[in-house]
């Protein structure tokens, strides 16, 4: 807990048989870290996520949380000790409400999930506490209708405001912009550009001009492997990255 | 929309009044007994049956565990608390412990293994506990009785003052209590956290995790807690008929206890109370009609629920409302 280094991997390997869809991937996430992870269809970011929050296993290298080691800890335990994720696809409690799809996560991060007898909207300061997130991705009107109901950016947003209850201390936006209407898309940008300094943020995106729009850092991942990182405008000026998103035929 | 939906900061009712379902509950327990006075032992079946159902409906219904082996808790509960009655002690509370403590162990040894299934796997490896357990009460004859039942159980007065009468008036008002317990307590259960967290598993496991949630331990506590509930339905049955034979085991009656919480509405408590009583009255009237050809009315009710009322009776109402306005 001393040292306050954050995500920190280091020599990460993963092999399906004779498959590998991620090799020796080093990469630093401190805190306050804006860090876009981007590449071609196929290039192993999603994998790359999976090997993060424990839903794959890697075959070699190190993933340390502010120096603990996380390749021991099971998804569910790794989201305890502050790393968690948006999915690609929103999934959300989808018969729920805005509030009670907040709540749960809430009540897993407080451990009163197992209580069985109080109600769970019984908690007045856990209440208020969604109340104030509701009003910080400006969902205030939205707390008390199903998820199904509301437009897709609005569901992407309550996806970032429930992950966001559970205070990580690394957060992982699978596409954030994915699936949503352009003219949404400043919805997204706008609540990432609100997202806590201390926290740091790998983004894996397509969009470009989200990605430009609120990265710091850029890691471009090819084949498994990085090819380069490097801020914005190194990477917008990088020969190699301008081949591989715009083909080389163009200059 | 359900009972088991939270709206925030305001207790659930019906229609607006505390307490309604439980009242009507209680008015029709207490109609009945005075209506059908020699009806009381169907009448405590029925009861029985409820809880069966309401077992299922937690597993089911809330966390979405699909079983079709919840008699293999019930038998269990049943086999344990006949036992205990034989060679131990005939007084009816501590037996429904035993009961409900002998489903729990079986359902948490058997989750332990079972909860990491999923889908048809799940179904199939739910079917074999109950046919293992069947096999094992059929060839431990010593035991249980084997094919002809546990037979000697003789219940001593419940809690010391009321004696199992030959109406079955004790039996029924006894049956109604633990029901009624059991009701309440789930009800507290559904809007809790741990209800809601259920709910949360059955819609999206993979968001559970990735809230940090230990969805294998949540499913385990879930299939222990539904087979506590059905051990206790099975030791009300062993207690009530004095009787244990191996049909607390068929796959049949862990059918019927599908057939009747799809009936009434999964994951709704009073869904699955009047599927039971629906189910069963139908069941009652129609085989004493047609011996032969009863199923073929159930069949026709099932098939009209799951294409009218997907959501089951229990959403009767609200669907005729919306009807009504003019909203599908």
């Amino acid at each position: 807990m001393t040292q306050a280094t954050g995500l920190r991997v280091r020599g990460l390997n993963k092999n399906f048989g004779g498959l590998t869809v991620a090799q020796d991937i080093n990469l630093d996430l401190p805190p306050g870290a804006r860090t876009a992870l981007i590449g071609p269809n196929g290039a192993g970011k999603t994998t790359f996520s999976n090997l993060i929050t424990g839903i794959l296993t890697p075959s070699a290298g190190e993933i340390t949380l502010n120096g603990h080691d996380l390749r021991a800890l099971n998804e569910a335990q790794r989201v305890k000790a502050g790393v968690a994720k948006t999915f690609q696809i929103t999934t959300l409690f989808r018969d729920l409400t805005v509030r009670q799809n907040l709540r749960l996560a809430q009540q897993e991060r407080d451990g009163r999930a197992q209580s069985w007898f109080r109600r769970a909207d019984s908690w007045p300061e856990a209440e208020d506490e969604i109340d104030a997130q509701l009003a910080a991705f400006r969902l205030s009107d939205m707390g008390d209708k199903r998820v199904d109901d509301l437009a897709y950016g609005q569901q992407r947003l309550v996806e970032m405001a429930m992950t966001l209850m559970l205070k990580p201390r690394v957060l992982i936006l699978d596409e954030p912009a994915a699936g949503v209407p352009s003219s949404d898309s400043h919805l997204i940008t706008d609540a990432i550009e609100r997202l806590p300094d201390d926290l740091a943020v790998l983004i894996i995106e397509h969009d470009m001009k989200l990605v430009f729009q609120v990265a710091r850092s850029i890691v471009v991942l090819v084949n498994g492997a990085i090819l380069t990182q490097g801020t914005p405008d190194e990477i917008a000026a990088n020969q190699q990255v301008r081949d591989l998103y715009l083909g080389g035929h163009h200059d | 929309m359900s009972d088991t939906t939270l709206t925030p900061k305001r207790t659930r009712t019906i229609a607006g009044i505390p307490f309604l379902g439980e009242a009507i509950l209680i008015a029709v327990v207490i109609g009945a007994y005075f209506l059908f006075p020699y009806n009381l032992a169907f009448l405590t079946r029925i009861l029985i049956m409820v809880l069966l159902v309401l077992s299922l409906d937690l597993v089911l219904g809330f966390a979405g565990i699909a079983t079709l082996g919840q008699a293999a808790m019930y038998g269990t509960g049943a086999y344990a608390a006949g036992l205990f009655a034989v060679h131990v002690t005939g007084a009816p509370l501590p037996g429904l412990v035993v009961g409900a403590v002998a489903g729990a162990a079986l359902a948490f040894l058997s989750g332990l293994v079972l909860m990491r299934a999923k889908g048809l796997t799940l179904i199939m490896l739910t079917i074999a506990v109950a046919s293992i357990c069947h096999e094992i009460a059929n060839k431990a004859r010593d035991v249980t009785g084997g094919a002809d039942g546990l037979r000697g159980i003789r219940m001593e007065p419940v809690a010391g003052l009321f004696e199992f009468d030959f109406i079955g008036k004790t039996a029924y008002w006894y049956v109604f209590v633990v029901v009624f317990v059991v009701f309440l307590l789930l009800k507290r259960l559904a809007n809790a956290p741990l209800g809601q967290s259920l709910r949360g598993i059955h819609e999206s496991p993979e968001r559970m995790a990735a809230i940090g949630a230990p969805v294998y331990r949540r499913l385990v506590l879930a299939y222990t807690l539904g087979g506590g509930i059905a051990g206790l339905a099975g030791a009300l049955a062993a207690q009530v008929t004095q009787l244990v034979s191996l049909e607390v085991y068929s796959f049949n009656l862990s059918a019927e206890a599908l057939i009747m919480l799809i009936l009434g509405g999964t994951g709704r408590l009073y869904g699955a109370i009047i599927g039971t009583v629906i189910f069963m009255t139908v069941h009652h009237v129609a085989a004493a009609a047609d011996p032969f050809n009863w199923l073929f009315l159930i069949g026709l009710m099932v098939l009209g629920v799951v294409f009218f009322l997907p959501k089951g009776l229990a959403h009767l109402p609200t669907a005729l409302t919306r009807l009504v306005r003019g909203r599908t």
